[in-house]
């Protein structure tokens, strides 16, 4: 980790401090944390199946394993209230964020049961009553959104706090400069974070940014800039912890910027390998640093999980996820007449 | 009645909505310049602050997705551009963002914004600083457009666009900033989707929309003399379009001239001309319909060609003679 303000945990975290890990996290948000990045890899190593060869979901899925610490470690950070919007990979985000797993599978079946109705699929989930007021599959297009729903609760006397999330890819995009300017300008409660997986679509990150450093931006913005493991869970979550907390006491944002790496390729379940834009090498070297691995060892490691108790985890996990494909496979589609509803809230 | 200025009543009905209502706050970029927005928001700054009333950085796209993400998040922002020529800047968060959030998440949280997009030409300001981009936005689902003609409308239609729980584009014209009207004090709305006749007339229909209704008045007048009777439509909202009004007057003048100030091509009058071509109503049409619009090449600054470039009344009565035969 690397940050201009130093590693210093704060005090009122410290009282936290838990003998087992030797860390100021709870153990329960460790397991809870650990069973949430299974649930995210679980679903989307099915949700990969159901595109091909099962062919059942046709929407396009950018799929999210590999990521999972990211979003695990920074919805963990937060509370229901707290707003986060995120991106064209949004099935982590919508998991992370307390999201219902049948609305989710229904959404990418497009059936109306969906969390969307149907109306938006993979790439446009939203669950404002657990705090993801939507996913955008513009690149860096709700980063602006996220500063005004910051704005919103700075105005409305709320202690919530915004975050967008969204990928390296981003940091070509105009809107995010405008959005860390304005954030920095009214120091308003946003935790930025970015999900560095080294590529833009096809492109390597080297190919797009002159300066690669995407956390060292924040500097130019007057913001704390901090750049993490983003294939580990609890240094995401301690990072993002002390920037929500920042944020809620009014110190204004920060910028996150997470280093991590997709298994899959841009949208779809295939790796791009033979389409040569990795190489296997590289694949192999992040799949050893696989984020739910890493986790998973820490907790027995140091006693918070036991080796007996995985396999009930994954179990329950993987009925959930059956039990989704079933309810949305049993689900309608929308009524062909409901087509121009919902344009205008009437 | 009391009368106001167009630019007052503007500048009332933002006064009065803020007092009202905690959620409406105004945002963009010069909303307490000398020279952005004229007399609208006189005393908005002294009255409310700077919380309220927040004057931005020139970043048009990142500002406007603020004003987005302000109302999914329950405020009522309203939304200043200074000349609708900076929007291109924002159409990502307006179309993109605005227009769909409602639909695209199947009708969960929507955005109550108003979009407030001034149009600022002539003074050979050029190709900049100059457009009339109605058309483009009521091209776009998930929007509502309107534009208010005159100082009674300025407010009702600004009134109604706060209050929508939908994004509104409200556009208005610096030409008709001085215009004086009847303009009641309390609060009252003029309803988005309802055109109104501003003259009646058996012979032609004139649609027109924003300037162009004072221009196509005058016009009527002229014609009157000469015994032409033109029936005058403000168009006032251009998405939902009032296709009733304009419909049960084409029917009963049998000719349509359709005056709009924005680009010929795609424009506002080729909607309104088609919507009117698929109707059983164009069997009764006895001329073809005729558009008065900008020609189709970007504002120019010299004044010479600035007075051939903007429309006035004299084209409008040149295309009513057209249709009428005269």
């Amino acid at each position: 980790m690397v940050s201009r303000r130093g590693l210093s945990l704060s005090e009122k975290h410290s009282e936290l401090h838990i003998a087992e890990t030797g860390l100021d996290v709870p153990a329960a948000t460790l397991r809870a944390m650990y069973v949430t990045m299974l649930r995210i890899r679980r679903f989307e190593e099915r949700v990969a199946e159901l595109v091909y060869p099962l062919k059942e979901i046709v929407c396009p899925c950018h799929l999210y394993i590999g990521q999972e610490a990211v979003a695990t470690g920074v919805c963990s950070a937060l509370k229901k209230e707290d707003w986060v919007f995120s991106t064209h990979r949004s099935h982590g985000h919508y998991i992370a964020k307390g999201g219902d797993i049948k609305a989710l599978m229904a959404e990418l079946y497009g059936k109306e049961t969906g969390c969307s109705r149907g109306r938006g699929g993979s790439m446009h989930l939203s669950s404002p009553e657990q705090g993801l007021a939507g996913s955008s599959a513009i690149v860096a297009g709700t980063i602006p959104l996220a500063v005004g729903a910051a704005l919103a609760f700075s105005m409305q006397g709320r202690d919530s706090v915004s975050v967008p999330f969204f990928g390296d890819g981003a940091a070509g995009e105009g809107v995010f400069y405008e959005s860390l300017n304005f954030a920095s300008l009214k120091k308003l409660p946003v935790v930025f974070i970015c999900e560095n997986n080294l590529y833009s679509t096809h492109l390597p990150i080297s190919a797009c940014l002159g300066h690669i450093q995407i956390w060292e931006k924040a500097e130019a913005f007057n913001m704390p800039g901090i750049r993490v493991d983003g294939n580990n869970a609890v240094e995401v979550f301690q990072a993002a912890r002390r920037a929500v907390d920042d944020a809620r006491l009014g110190k204004g944002p920060t910028l996150i910027e997470c280093m991590t790496y997709r298994w899959r390729g841009h949208v779809g379940p295939h790796d791009d390998i033979d389409k040569g834009l990795r190489s296997k090498e590289e694949l192999d070297y992040w799949m050893q640093r696989c984020p739910v691995k890493a986790l998973e060892q820490f907790l027995l490691t140091h006693g918070v999980l036991a080796e007996s108790e995985k396999a009930k985890i994954i179990k329950s996990i993987d009925k959930e996820i059956e039990d989704s494909i079933t309810f949305a496979k049993k689900s309608p589609y929308p009524d062909a007449c409901s087509s121009l509803n919902h344009v205008f809230k009437t | 009645m009391r009368q106001l200025s167009y630019a007052q009543a503007i500048n009332e009905t933002l006064h009065q909505m803020m007092e009202r209502d905690s959620r409406v706050f105004l945002i963009g970029q010069g909303v307490t310049s000398p020279w952005y927005v004229g007399t609208t928001t006189t005393g908005l700054i002294d009255r409310f602050g700077p919380e309220r009333v927040v004057d931005t950085p020139v970043s048009e796209n990142g500002v406007t997705g603020v004003a987005v993400g302000a109302a999914l998040c329950g405020m009522r922002p309203v939304l200043m551009h200074p000349r609708m020529d900076f929007m291109y800047y924002a159409m990502d968060q307006i179309a993109n963002h605005a227009a769909n959030w409602h639909y695209m998440f199947g009708g969960q949280l929507s955005v109550p914004l108003t979009i407030w997009g001034i149009i600022n030409r002539g003074g050979e300001q050029a190709a900049q600083h100059s457009q009339a981009l109605q058309a483009m936005f009521t091209h776009i689902p998930g929007l509502k457009v309107v534009m208010p003609s005159n100082p009674y409308d300025a407010k009702g239609l600004l009134v109604a666009s706060i209050e929508d729980d939908n994004p509104v584009v409200y556009i208005d014209d610096r030409w008709l900033y001085d215009h004086v009207g009847e303009v009641p004090e309390e609060l009252y709305s003029v309803p988005i989707g309802k055109g109104i006749i501003r003259k009646e007339g058996k012979d032609v229909t004139v649609a027109a929309t924003s300037y162009m209704v004072y221009e196509a008045s005058k016009a009527a007048e002229a014609l009157e003399k000469e015994g032409v009777n033109v029936e005058v439509i403000d168009i006032r909202s251009l998405k939902p379009l009032d296709e009733n009004l304009l419909f049960k007057s084409v029917r009963k003048t049998g000719r349509l001239v359709i005056a709009d100030g924005g680009w010929k091509t795609c424009g506002v009058g080729a909607e309104i001309a088609a919507r009117v071509a698929e109707n059983d109503i164009f069997k009764k049409l006895k001329a073809p319909v005729v558009r008065v619009s900008l020609p189709d090449t970007p504002a120019p600054a010299s004044s010479t060609l600035e007075q051939a470039y903007y429309r006035k009344a004299e084209d409008v009565v040149k295309a009513i003679r057209k249709v009428v035969g005269g």
